[in-house]
């Protein structure tokens, strides 16, 4: 196994790694709140279709790259009017956005391939070719660092810099301070006159934006425009054991999914003379670790690596 | 000054059962509606479509077959999962549960196949509730040790058990004579034999085995000693540990029973219709449950109708893509509007909205 075998592996952990950034980040930032939303797959399944959608029918990659975060916004919306403003069970409201978002997007998908006259659907190579790896000029050709930093595409530098803005934002903004107090503690919040359930509405819904984009970069990159049924294939869940792996920080997820989706790659990359793994068990891993972290933590009952403490459970100011 | 009129929310007191079940009806006529906008909009005719599907899922006797052999897993397992969320604890691996106890049957399937029929699916049901059961206790055992999140640690479990599946049938189980990486065939022995359901003709034993659990759960809820134990630690934890139940052994046995069906769910699916431990032996069975045990406020009576109304809706949409070309998958946008609509149709039950005079 050669130098160069190992930054292929990298670089190939790095493309797999970005959509579990988005749905993790997403996810994050919607449990900040005291949402535990399980509709991460739905929502990355309604941002892939309809970022396929928009490149197909108007072969752009921006309009392709808004619709499928408004797409995720949108499946956010309907989490958020239930379980915000009606008070609707969590647990089985994400679980129901995720059975809706895949029944959407594989229905759309279907229809689209049904009534093409060719029987598939691809999206024109220009709109692809602006979201694939592209090259920064002199830096790209810096050996190694060049392939390995600066050579991706828009959406996976645009994933880095939310990971990064997030970070500060929940920790140094004094509302991303606001947003942690909701997500710990409610009703302490609501006494210090945070508008809760306002909070609530705009985080969950930027995090299904950010969902959104982990389909956009699915259907689009990682798929390059070809559509498939079931396309997302379980990324979404993926994404919401990564927030668990990650302890709820942004910049940890960044880590994190890189871990993960190394993991992914590891049997295409991995010589059989090294480890001679059956491929399923290597799939099973992330889930195994994530269960392991999930179970240290509990342990060791640290309190920033916990769950904020008030996540899953509505609030109803009347019930302080 | 914005606005005269302030809405308010507040909380009703006791509601009545009529009125529940007319604002859940009145939830279901909304999701109809709804999901025939949907039609409309894609230039369907939504009477045409919804009578195909009633056709397509009930009118031939193969049909009906074919309803019940859905029904089966869907009832059994939401009837697992509820004994779990009776006691507020949130199992939604019934998924990798399934899957536990297909394996454990079709390990006797393959292995212990000398045996007669009745002791060889018996001892693979056992085998199958043991193997459910033991999986679920593994996040009950950390939840009462050490507070371990129950809603993330049954839901990583689904993806470890299926992916050992997959190992399973490409690796060690692998028939050596199949050109495709699959698990053998059940010999003879190990399949369910068939049974006739008046009105719907041959049904493998699975749907006694269905009336059975449902009659068995509804009085292990309403009548026994550990039904009511289990409910009072889902309504209120401390109330049990005041009156002196011992809440982790209490947590231990029911999450043991909830599992334990869902086990014995996996054994029915390969004995069954799969005949072969297959990935799909589950099939997303386990997140569907705990939307119809939901739905059905955890009634083992509603979940036998819930499961019946989705074993239609997803017979009736297998249907529609052959004869209109709409997808299948319209049975998961349909099963979506069903439950986003009753969703927002139970804050009505439970909260009353009003309007007061605000000074200006």
């Amino acid at each position: 196994m050669d130098f160069n075998h190992i930054i292929l592996f990298l670089y190939a952990a790095i493309l797999a790694g970005v959509p579990l950034l988005y749905g993790t980040l997403g996810e994050i930032i919607i449990e900040k709140s005291g949402n535990l939303n399980l509709g991460v797959e739905g929502m990355m399944y309604l941002g892939a279709i309809s970022s396929f959608l928009a490149a197909y029918t108007f072969e752009s990659a921006f309009l392709a790259i808004i619709a499928g975060f408004l797409a995720g916004v949108l499946g956010a919306l309907i989490y958020a009017f239930l379980t915000v403003s009606l008070k609707a069970n969590q647990n089985v409201t994400g679980l129901t956005l995720t059975v809706f978002g895949t029944g959407v997007a594989n229905f759309i998908g279907e229809r689209l391939k049904m009534t093409s006259e060719a029987g598939t659907v691809i999206v024109s190579d220009s709109v692809i070719r602006s979201l694939l790896p592209m090259k920064l000029g002199a830096l790209s050709d810096i050996p190694v660092i060049g392939k390995l930093v600066f050579n991706h595409s828009i959406l996976t530098y645009l994933s880095i810099l939310f990971a990064i803005l997030m970070s500060l934002y929940l920790n140094r903004s004094r509302i991303g301070l606001n947003l942690r107090a909701i997500g710990e503690n409610p009703s302490a919040a609501d006494a210090m006159g945070i508008d809760v359930n306002r909070y609530k509405y705009l985080h969950i819904l930027f995090g299904g934006g950010l969902c959104g984009l982990g389909g956009v970069y699915i259907a689009l990159v990682t798929c390059v425009g070809n559509w498939q049924p079931n396309i997302i294939g379980g990324q979404g869940w993926i994404a919401v054991a990564l927030v668990i792996f990650a302890s709820w920080k942004p910049l940890r997820a960044v880590f994190g999914s890189l871990i993960f989706g190394a993991l992914s790659m590891l049997r295409l990359y991995m010589p059989k003379s090294i480890i001679d793994i059956p491929a399923s068990i290597f799939n099973m891993l992330p889930f195994a670790v994530t269960c392991l972290v999930l179970v240290i933590s509990s342990i060791r009952m640290k309190r920033e690596n916990q769950q904020p403490a008030a996540c899953g459970v509505n609030y109803f100011r009347e019930e302080r | 000054m914005s606005s005269r009129f302030h809405l308010y929310v507040s909380q009703r007191g006791e509601v009545s059962k009529a009125q529940e079940y007319t604002m859940r009806i009145l939830a279901l006529v909304a999701a109809l509606i709804a999901g025939g906008v949907f039609l409309l909009l894609l230039g369907f005719n939504p009477f045409e479509i919804y009578a195909t599907m009633l056709k397509g899922a009930l009118s031939t006797e193969g049909m009906r077959q074919e309803t019940v052999k859905l029904m089966i897993p869907l009832c059994l397992t939401s009837l697992g999962v509820t004994l779990a969320f009776k006691m507020r604890f949130w199992n939604i691996g019934a998924e990798g549960q399934i899957c536990a106890g297909a394996i454990a049957a079709s390990y006797f399937a393959y292995f212990h196949n000398h045996l007669p029929q009745g002791i060889l699916l018996s001892v693979m049901a056992v085998a199958a509730i043991i193997a459910g059961g033991l999986w679920g206790m593994l996040p009950a055992y950390f939840k009462t040790r050490f507070d371990t999140n129950e809603t993330l640690f049954t839901l990583m479990l689904n993806y470890i058990i299926g992916f050992f599946i997959t190992y399973l049938r490409e690796g060690p189980w692998r028939d050596p004579q199949g050109g495709f990486a699959a698990t053998p065939r059940f010999l003879k022995q190990a399949r369910l034999p068939l049974v006739n359901f008046p009105g719907v003709g041959n049904v493998h034993i699975g749907w006694i085995v269905m009336f059975v659990i449902l009659i068995w759960v509804f009085f292990y809820l309403r009548y026994t000693k550990q039904g009511y134990e289990l409910t009072v630690v889902g309504e209120n934890i401390n109330t049990a540990r005041y009156a002196g139940m011992p809440v982790k052994k209490i947590i231990m046995r029911t999450m043991f029973l909830s599992a334990g069906i869902c086990g014995l769910v996996g054994m029915l699916q390969v004995a069954g219709p799969d005949r072969q431990l297959t990935d799909a032996v589950a099939n997303g069975r386990g997140f569907t449950a705990v939307s119809i045990a939901w739905l059905s406020r955890l009634s083992p009576i509603g979940i036998a109708l819930v499961s019946f109304l989705f074993s239609v809706m997803e017979k009736g949409c297998s249907m529609m893509q052959t004869d209109f070309r709409i997808p299948a998958s319209m049975s998961e946008i349909l099963q979506g509007i069903i439950l986003f609509c009753v969703l927002g149709g139970e804050f009505f039950i439970n909260f009353r909205i009003g309007r007061t005079r605000k000074e200006a």
